[in-house]
């Protein structure tokens, strides 16, 4: 595995599209940092393009790479290898590559600034933990979604639609399902819907942890009401770790029974 | 070696493939011939488990391949058309094939042969698919392998690397090895192989040498006595039209 892993690694980070991912990152947060004095507002407008910004990326890169990918995967077909050893290893150059350019891009100014010696060092180091997490979510789905359909179009179809629905749909009806049913008791439904986003979760995550009542929202709301930022921050977690599983689940299940 | 029994596949409602037996034992060049959508492909990713069968099983050495791998480092394989990673140099694939199937042979040879050396240290997405077959020659004839499956082997390549695919066969030939390839080519497969295997519509409706083939469909040059499997595979069809 980690002979696939190193081979697509080194072919990923000299793509195009990740150097300039990194230099995105680099220049904003340098940006930022410049511009205001205060590391908690810097972190937070950055949680802001992170949430937004990370997952739209994995997903685009991660789908092309796997269909750009998909005759050499039948080169390595053909090695004696196993197969989950050809597609973690192929999943795993994915994450690493976009999760090193988002290391670099927001580490090193921040290192620079001297997070080290600063008191919001767990804040940003929640606010890089997401990141990661979130790109082996979407990449993972991304992963998924190629293996198990063959047609590009309807592939990348699928692959917005879904980054979509996460990032801006599910809101929206949440936020309708909360406005049209505002005389019933919604807090502890509010909390269980939110584990079904992994965006949200991220989003609650990084807030519970800044303790910014006002920037939460209702279900950051209702997680620091409900359960404390403590075990909020933790069952948080912990759907976000199971998020991260099962599309590892479904990858390993497909490509154990796909034709190629 | 390889023993194929009662192989069934179908993709969706398409029956790829409709019970085939083959035998292949003998070292030499075995030509499956079939038009396009026979099954030839499915049959050789069947032999390399990319595919994996509805019904019946595939012998490699004696033992099913069934969920297994490690059969697959005596097989070279050539695949049909490949697009190698974009951003890595032919030299750092060959590296990394020589790295997962744990041997280190001497490519330069067949570097040479084929005119590569300039190519070593370009990117593989810049390459034109003529140079990209000849890396997947390179890669799929360089191992010590006792199996040689090659999809197309003539695709993209100019008349002076096809004499030089036909020698290196010549030459892989008189090493014991077992060969089996893919073309449309016919002239190619008069000239290079001895056994030959006729599918279509996912039987195989000839199997054995050229002169039997062409005894059998009563002419002496092969491209005929193919279209005559053709034409009486379509008299046969078109019979119960007539019944009726």
């Amino acid at each position: 595995m980690l002979k696939i892993f190193r081979f697509y690694f080194f072919d990923l980070i000299r793509s195009r599209w990740t150097v300039l991912y990194a230099l995105f990152y680099l220049l904003l947060t340098s940006a930022l940092l410049l511009l205001s004095p205060n590391l908690s507002k810097v972190i937070i407008s950055l949680m802001n393009i992170v949430l937004f910004l990370v997952p739209l990326i994995a997903s685009m890169l991660g789908i092309m790479y796997f269909y750009s990918s998909r005759d050499f995967i039948e080169l390595l077909l053909a090695q004696p290898l196993r197969r989950s050893t050809i597609f973690f290893g192929q999943y795993l150059s994915i994450v690493g590559s976009l999760g090193l350019s988002l290391l670099l891009g927001i580490g090193i100014p921040f290192l620079l600034y001297g997070i080290l010696s600063s008191a919001e060092i767990w804040n940003y180091l929640v606010l890089l933990g997401t990141g990661l997490m979130l790109t082996f979510i979407f990449s993972g789905i991304a992963f998924w979604i190629a293996l198990k359909h063959e047609n590009r179009i309807k592939g990348f179809g699928l692959m917005i639609l879904c980054w979509l629905f996460f990032a801006v749909i599910y809101d929206g009806l949440f936020l309708l399902g909360l406005s049209w049913f505002n005389d019933y008791p919604l807090e502890k439904f509010a909390l269980g819907a939110s584990l079904f986003n992994p965006i949200d979760l991220s989003r609650i995550l990084i807030l519970l942890k800044l303790d910014i009542a006002a920037l939460m929202g209702f279900t950051g709301a209702v997680f620091s009401k409900f359960l404390g930022s403590g075990l909020g921050m933790l069952i948080s977690m912990a759907s976000l770790l199971l998020w991260v599983g099962f599309p590892i689940w479904r990858i390993r299940a497909i490509s154990l029974k796909k034709d190629f | 070696m390889i023993q194929i029994n009662q192989l069934y596949k179908s993709f969706g409602t398409n029956q790829v493939l409709k019970g085939i037996d083959l035998n292949l034992d003998k070292p030499g060049i075995t030509a499956i011939l079939g038009p396009n959508g026979s099954g030839k492909t499915t049959l050789i990713k069947s032999i390399l488990g990319m595919v994996l069968p509805d019904q019946g099983h595939i012998l490699f050495d004696g033992k099913p391949i069934h969920k297994k791998w490690a059969y697959r480092e005596t097989i070279g394989y050539l695949p049909q058309i490949v697009r190698f990673p974009e951003n890595l140099k032919p030299a750092e694939m060959f590296a990394l094939i020589k790295n997962l199937r744990g041997q280190n042979p001497d490519l330069q040879h067949l570097i040479n042969r084929f005119e590569l050396e300039p190519f070593l240290q370009k990117r593989l997405g810049n390459l034109s698919g003529g140079t990209r077959q000849k890396i997947n020659l390179v890669q799929a004839f360089g191992f010590d392998s006792k199996v040689l499956i090659l999809d197309e082997p003539t695709a993209g390549l100019d008349p002076v690397s096809v004499i030089e695919l036909k020698k290196l066969l010549e030459e892989e030939r008189k090493k014991g090895k077992i060969i089996l390839l893919t073309t449309h080519i016919i002239s190619f497969v008069e000239e290079m192989a001895e056994q030959m295997v006729f599918l279509l519509d996912g039987h195989i409706h000839f199997k054995g040498d050229q002169k039997t083939l062409k005894s059998t469909f009563g002419d002496d040059r092969l491209e005929r006595a193919i279209a005559n499997i053709l034409r009486k595979d379509a008299i046969n069809q078109s019979e119960p039209e007539k019944i009726i």
